[in-house]
C-alpha cells in the first residue's frame, strides 16, 4: 500500500493503431499527496491526457497499459475490472473535460445529469438527490439553481456549463479530481471565474487536483509542483519554483523563453523552440526532444538520458544535467 | 502617400437575426467602432469571443458589407454609407489581405498547396507565364520557410503551424501592403506559436507591411503591436499604446481583462490580486442600454444606462470610452 494518494510508477502505454504502436506513455512516475494541486503541461499529443485518463481506467482500446503499477487511494489500477472502475469513476475521481459543449448530455436536463452521479453512488433517494444537485449548483456559484436544474444544456453560457461541469465532478466529494484544459475553451475572464472557483472549492472540500494545461499562466498561479511532459516523458518535474526558475531541461527553458510576457517594457524578441513535435509514430532514437535541442550530444541522440535527481522532488531526464551531476560527484 | 493607411469611422455591422417588419432582429456584432492605423506599425485588437473583433477585421476588407460608417484606405474611400459609396474591391484585394484563424478549415483540402498559393497570383494576373508563376511559388513558400518539394503536396499532409505558413504565404502573394491577421496562432502549439509570431515580425520588416492583429490573448497582441484597441460587445471601449494600455488602463474592462491573464511567473502571481467579474458577456441580440459594459461594471450607476459613453481621446493617444474615468482611476 502506497502511502500517497496517486502513485503512478514507471507506466508505459501504448495504442495499436492501424499504422503502428504509439507509445503514449515511456516510464511516467508520478506521485500526489492528499489536498495536492499537481499541474501537468505539455504540447498537444505529449501524453498529459493520457497519464491521468488512464487513472480512471479511460483509455480503451487500442490503448493497453504495458508495464509499471498505478495505485489509488488502495486501488490498484493495473487490474481493475471495468466493474471495478465504474464504482470509483464520479465517486473518488471525478473528470472535467475540455470541452464543456461535448461533455454534457444535450438531451437530459442540468438536474438529471446531476442527479444521475448522486443516485449511482450513494444510497440517496430521488427528492434528496435534487436536494443535494440544488445545493451542488449553488456551490460552484450559479444563481436562481432551482430554475437551471431545469434546464437544458444548450440554455446556458459555456462559463455555466463548465461550472455546471464541475458541479457533476464534486457531487460525491471525490479525494481527486483530473482537470483536462478546463479552460481552454472559455474567455479570460470566464477563466478566471472558474480557476478562482476551483481554488476555493479545493480549500473547503481538501481533494487533490491533476491540473491538466498548455498554459504556463495556469499553472504558475494553481499548482504546487509541475510536470513538464514531451513525447510520452516527464523530462522534468518539480515545484512550481523548481521549474520557472531553475528550469534544468532545455525543453522548459525553451517553453518559458517562448512566451511573450506582458509586464515587459522592451520588446524582446522571443526566442521559438526550432523544429515541429515529434512523430509519436516514429519517435527519435534517443532523447526525444533532441532533434529540437541546442545543445544537443552524441549521446542524446543514442539513448534516453536517466533521471537526475537535482533536489528532493525536482528532477530531470536530461544528458547535460547527468553530466553536470557527474562532473561535481567528480570534483568532491 | 498618407501617413493614416487605413481608417474607419462609425463603421457599424448589424447581422439580421430572424423576424419581420418592425420586429425584425439584428445581432449589433459592431456598433460604432472608429480607429485608424498608420503605415508600417501594427494595431491589436482583443476581446472576449463574440465582441466582434473578427466581424471588424472582415468588415474592414468589406468581405462583409457594413450597414453603417466609413472606410478609408490610403485616402481613398472605400465604402460611405451616407454618400453611398462602394467601390469595387478588386483592385484593393491586391493590396488588403487576410489570414485565417484556422489553418485546417481556410486551406482547400482537394488543392495543392502550389496551387493555394498561386491563386492569387492567377487572379490578379501577376505571372506572365507558368515559369516565372513557378519561381514566385517557391519563392514565396521559401519566405515563410518552406522549400520546394512542398508546393505538391495537400494540406492534410502539413503540420498545423506549417499549414499556417502556407495561409500567410498565401496572402503575401499578391505582395499586399495591408494583412489582416484574425487569430493567426491560437490553434497553434505554444512553441510552434513564438516561430510564427516572430516571422510575422521579419516579413513585416522585410515588406514594409501594416497589421491589424486580432487575437484573445493579450501577451501575445501586446508583444506584436504598437497599439492595442479593446473591444466589449461590438464597442471599442479603449485605445492606446500597448506598453501604456497594458500598465496604465484607464477603463474598468480593460483593468479587469489584464488581471484576469494569468502571468507565467508564480511570485508575480502570488502577489497579484484578480478583478473577478461577475456574469457572462451579455447577447449581442439585445445589448444593455447606454454603456454594454454596465451590467459586469463595478463602478456602473443610472447614467451608465441611459447615455452612451463617448470614446474620447483621454490623453494624447490613449482613447477610452466611459463616464466614470475619474472615480475608477
Amino acid at each position: 500500500m502506497s502511502e500517497y494518494l496517486v502513485d503512478i510508477q514507471h507506466e508505459r502505454l501504448s495504442f495499436f493503431t492501424p499504422a503502428g504502436e504509439v507509445k503514449a506513455l515511456n516510464d511516467v512516475s508520478i506521485h500526489l499527496n492528499q489536498g495536492e494541486v499537481l499541474g501537468i503541461v505539455g504540447e498537444s499529443g505529449s501524453g498529459k491526457s493520457v497519464t491521468a485518463y488512464s487513472l480512471m481506467g479511460l483509455t480503451a482500446y487500442p490503448g493497453r497499459l504495458i508495464g509499471g503499477t498505478l495505485e489509488f487511494n488502495g486501488h490498484h489500477i493495473n487490474d481493475m475490472t471495468e466493474k471495478e472502475f465504474r464504482k470509483i469513476r464520479g465517486n473518488e475521481v471525478s473528470i472535467i473535460f475540455q470541452d464543456p459543449m461535448t461533455s454534457l448530455n444535450p438531451v437530459y436536463t442540468i438536474g438529471n445529469q446531476i442527479e444521475e452521479v448522486i443516485l449511482l453512488h450513494t444510497d440517496k433517494n430521488k427528492s434528496q438527490a435534487h436536494e443535494r444537485a440544488r445545493e451542488l449548483l449553488e456551490l460552484v456559484g450559479i444563481n436562481e439553481p432551482e430554475k437551471r436544474l431545469k434546464q437544458y444544456p444548450h440554455e446556458l453560457s459555456g462559463g455555466m456549463r463548465q461550472r455546471v461541469m464541475i458541479a457533476i465532478a464534486l457531487a460525491c466529494e471525490p479525494k481527486l479530481l483530473i482537470a483536462d484544459e478546463p479552460t481552454t475553451a472559455l474567455d479570460v475572464t470566464i477563466q478566471a471565474q472558474i480557476l478562482e472557483l476551483m481554488i476555493e472549492l479545493k480549500n473547503k472540500l481538501g481533494m487533490a487536483i491533476i491540473m491538466i494545461t498548455h498554459d504556463l499562466g495556469i499553472v504558475a498561479n494553481m499548482c504546487e509542483k509541475i510536470a513538464v511532459m514531451y513525447a510520452g516523458h516527464i523530462v522534468e518535474y518539480g515545484t512550481t519554483d523548481d521549474i520557472f526558475y531553475n528550469p534544468k531541461h532545455e525543453y522548459t527553458k525553451g517553453l518559458l523563453k517562448s512566451i511573450p510576457r506582458l509586464d515587459a517594457r522592451e520588446h524582446e524578441r522571443l526566442v521559438p523552440i526550432e523544429g515541429t513535435p515529434v512523430d509519436m509514430l516514429n519517435p527519435p532514437k534517443g532523447c526525444p526532444f533532441a532533434p529540437r535541442c541546442g545543445n544537443c550530444m552524441k549521446i542524446c541522440l543514442r539513448e534516453m538520458p536517466p533521471v537526475t535527481n537535482i533536489s528532493d522532488v525536482h528532477y530531470t531526464q536530461c544528458w547535460m544535467n547527468q553530466k553536470e551531476q557527474m562532473e561535481s560527484e567528480a570534483r568532491a | 502617400m498618407s501617413e493614416r493607411l487605413v481608417e474607419v469611422q462609425h463603421l457599424q455591422q448589424y447581422f439580421p437575426a430572424g423576424g419581420w417588419g418592425k420586429n425584425k432582429r439584428y445581432v449589433q456584432a459592431v456598433d460604432d467602432v472608429n480607429f485608424f492605423i498608420n503605415r508600417g506599425e501594427t494595431l491589436g485588437l482583443v476581446g472576449e469571443s463574440g465582441c466582434g473583433k473578427t466581424t471588424t477585421g472582415r468588415t474592414l476588407l468589406r468581405l462583409y458589407e457594413p450597414t453603417d460608417g466609413r472606410i478609408i484606405y490610403d485616402g481613398d474611400v472605400l465604402f460611405d454609407k451616407e454618400k453611398k459609396i462602394a467601390v469595387n474591391m478588386l483592385p484593393y484585394r491586391k493590396k488588403m489581405q487576410i489570414v485565417f484563424q484556422d489553418p485546417y478549415a481556410s486551406l482547400d483540402p482537394r488543392m495543392t498547396v502550389g496551387d493555394i498559393v498561386g491563386e492569387p497570383i492567377d487572379i490578379h494576373h501577376l505571372a506572365s507565364g507558368s515559369k516565372e508563376r513557378y519561381d514566385r511559388i517557391i519563392d514565396l513558400l521559401r519566405r515563410v520557410g518552406l522549400n520546394s518539394e512542398h508546393a505538391n503536396r495537400y494540406p492534410h499532409e502539413f503540420s498545423g503551424g506549417q499549414r499556417q505558413r502556407v495561409g500567410i504565404a498565401r496572402a503575401l502573394a499578391v505582395d499586399p501592403e495591408f494583412i489582416v491577421c484574425d487569430e493567426p496562432i491560437s490553434a497553434l502549439d505554444v512553441s510552434i506559436q513564438a516561430q510564427v509570431i516572430n516571422m510575422f515580425e521579419d516579413l513585416q520588416e522585410s515588406m514594409g507591411l501594416t497589421y491589424l492583429f486580432i487575437a484573445h490573448d493579450l501577451s501575445v497582441v501586446k508583444h506584436i503591436s504598437n497599439r492595442i484597441g479593446v473591444m466589449y460587445l461590438g464597442k471599442l471601449v479603449e485605445l492606446a499604446d500597448s506598453y501604456e494600455l497594458t500598465m496604465h488602463s484607464l477603463h474598468p474592462y480593460t483593468k479587469s481583462l489584464i488581471s484576469a491573464i494569468p502571468i507565467a511567473d508564480p511570485v508575480t502571481a502570488r502577489k497579484s490580486k484578480r478583478i473577478v467579474l461577475e456574469g457572462d458577456v451579455p447577447s449581442p441580440l439585445n445589448p444593455p442600454s447606454g454603456c454594454r459594459f454596465r451590467t459586469r461594471c463595478p463602478y456602473a450607476d443610472e447614467r451608465c444606462a441611459m447615455e452612451t459613453p463617448e470614446f474620447k481621446e483621454v490623453e494624447p493617444g490613449h482613447y477610452a470610452a466611459c463616464h466614470h474615468l475619474d472615480r475608477c482611476n
